[in-house]
């Protein structure tokens, strides 16, 4: 972990746009693959509507910067990132009424939602989308301390951010209030017995995962400068799960990996040097690559699971 | 709003509603027979479109016989087809969480739009229907109505109708509302489950098309039309009951009235108002309305 740290940091000496531009692709959706890991692999919620908070927060940055000039990245930051723990709260709210398989579906449509409210509607540019024109900074008495239009400064806030949100949310799984989450996971039931107030423990986890999503976001808007419906929909939600499960849901490592995974697979099965003309199709080799490693590796390329109690564990003494 | 208005969308709503149900049923069987939760369903749709629109001009010049020819054309090579994809992919996936079979439906989605685009391309068609079901027929001299949706209507009520008598009233029917009860005291009755199974998938599988296909003249056929399907089936079937048949026709009703009124009535809100109805029954009822698995 902390060589990959390091080597990151020290990318952009050394390496080229492309590969400074992918990196910070992949440090995006790591953070994003992240969040949803909180809610799928330590609470058991799965999840399929994790864009919906990613793109909540993305469309509120770029409607939230002014026309023409930039805005105070320390005002916008936290506004977008509360759009979309506020869309969770609602959203948390009723979707963790429901279980299981109802759950994934509900939440597919809360991400809808969102979708067709930046699509089909003149709220947010239609499918056009919103362009920002001049990226935020943070100024302190009229002085410009970081100019996020440079794209060094740009490319260490990401790393950051990734770095911060990992170690918080490391820390968070080691803490009495991660290993209530966790305790859920393994036997709702029992914890309901022992005291627990599970509900209100899921919806928090519910939007802190999405306060994490929206960070991821809200980057990918400024690294982009540009939002359209597509961070919104369902395909991103799904490459989310994806990234998680591809790379063990068991850990925040496992995000990590399947989100560097996943994105290094995208960018092979699009390469024309390698495939000439057929990368037109790259998907059709995705698709039968995640149906061949899910199908092949259950539990992720990190492989871990946390045990849960089975049939053939001896039993408690005094049982 | 007229009263001729109102009736117009009343059909297009029931019209909308029967095609919704063709294939939410698909998506609402697999899940409460089987067990699997199927994200290519849309892409099945999308399948039985482009069938449409590569089979009508052949039927046309070959055979001489017109689009009903290529519908049923359609379905028979869709029931062999499904069978043959249940018994190489989706058999393998009974056994896993719902998570990995999200994930590997929707491989196999990204599969059938890429082959689909290889085979066919990527523009955007109309399948015209046939000449003696097109233009309008006046419905009680209070307004017209294009003849061809009330075909739609007419041959989903049908299927709707069929699909009902051999799930009550056939011993195949039995066996189906046996198995996605218990299955293990299914099996040990002797009903042959895996036979069952790839029986099921790939009737869902020609639902599924024969939605697609007779939709074709009216929706057009477009590369993204899958994922519409996909969503709103998946709503219908939270909002109806994961496995009740009857939940899901009631719900695909209630989700096409919903979008249909909500477009007419409130054009820039229309995509949102099927959202809307689903959240309101979740607040009321967080396991659909008629919940049977």
């Amino acid at each position: 972990m902390a060589g990959a740290t390091l080597v990151l940091a020290a990318l952009p000496w050394v390496c080229g746009k492309y590969v400074v531009d992918l990196a910070s692709r992949t440090m995006i959706m790591a953070l994003f693959a992240m969040s949803l890991q909180l809610l799928v692999g330590q609470v058991g919620l799965v999840s399929f509507g994790q864009a919906a908070f990613f793109g909540v927060a993305a469309y509120a940055a770029a409607l939230l910067s002014p026309g023409q000039a930039p805005a105070q990245l320390l005002l916008l930051l936290p506004a977008a990132v509360a759009a979309s723990a506020g869309y969770a709260l609602v959203a948390g709210a009723l979707s963790l009424r429901t279980r299981g398989v109802y759950f994934i579906m509900v939440t597919l449509a809360f991400a809808q939602l969102a979708y067709t409210l930046a699509h089909d509607t003149t709220l947010a540019g239609g499918s056009d989308g919103i362009y920002i024109n001049a990226r935020p900074i943070i100024s302190i008495g009229g002085r410009a301390m970081l100019d996020l239009d440079r794209p060094l400064s740009l490319y260490y806030l990401i790393w950051a951010c990734l770095l911060l949100a990992y170690l918080a949310l490391a820390r968070l799984a080691a803490s009495r209030f991660g290993h209530a989450l966790a305790g859920i996971h393994l036997n709702e039931a029992r914890m309901r017995a022992a005291g627990c107030e599970t509900g209100r423990f899921k919806l928090v986890a519910f939007v802190l995962a999405a306060a994490v999503a929206g960070l991821s976001g809200v980057l990918s808007a400024l690294k982009d400068g540009y939002v359209n419906p597509e961070v919104l929909s369902w395909h991103q939600s799904g490459r989310a799960l994806l990234m998680v499960i591809l790379g063990g849901a068991g850990s925040l490592r496992g995000a990590l990996a399947g989100a560097a995974g996943l994105t290094l697979l995208e960018e092979l099965f699009q390469s024309e040097s390698l495939f000439g003309s057929l990368a037109r199709h790259w998907q059709l080799p995705l698709g039968l690559a995640i149906i061949a490693l899910v199908a092949a590796l259950p539990r992720g390329l990190t492989g871990w699971k946390p045990r849960e109690a089975s049939a053939s564990d001896p039993p408690a003494p005094g049982a | 709003m007229t009263f001729a208005t109102f009736l117009i969308q009343c059909l297009n709503g029931l019209q909308y509603g029967l095609l919704l149900f063709l294939v939410a049923s698909g998506l609402t069987l697999l899940f409460g027979i089987m067990g699997v939760i199927n994200l290519a369903h849309g892409a099945f749709y999308m399948a039985g479109a482009y069938l449409a629109y590569a089979l009508t001009p052949w039927v046309r010049e070959t055979l001489g016989a017109d689009f009903l020819v290529a519908v049923a054309i359609g379905v028979a090579l869709s029931i062999a087809f499904g069978a043959l994809l249940e018994w190489v992919f989706f058999s393998f996936l009974y056994e896993r969480d719902h998570l990995q079979q999200v994930l590997m439906t929707s491989g196999l989605i990204l599969v059938f739009e890429q082959v689909r685009s290889l085979l066919l391309g990527d523009q955007v068609h109309g399948v015209a229907a046939p000449q003696w079901l097109s233009g309008s027929v006046s419905l009680g001299g209070v307004m017209n109505y294009p003849v061809y949706r009330l075909f739609m209507t007419c041959i989903s009520a049908a299927v709707v109708g069929a699909l009902f008598w051999v799930i009550h009233r056939t011993r195949f029917g039995m066996a189906v509302r046996a198995s996605s009860s218990d299955r293990p005291t299914a099996q040990a009755m002797g009903i042959p489950i895996r036979r069952l199974y790839r029986v099921v998938f790939a009737a869902g599988f020609a639902l599924a098309v024969l939605a697609g296909m007779i939709a074709a003249p009216v929706s057009t056929v477009y590369p993204g039309m899958g994922d519409g399907v996909l969503i709103l089936s998946l709503v219908v079937t939270v909002i109806g009951g994961i496995g009740s048949i009857g939940g899901t026709l009631l719900a695909s009703l209630l989700v096409a009235m919903a979008d249909t009124f909500g477009k007419v009535l409130v054009p820039q809100a229309s995509g949102i108002a099927v959202y809307l109805l689903m959240t309101a029954v979740l607040v009321w009822k967080p396991e659909g309305l008629f919940r049977q698995v």
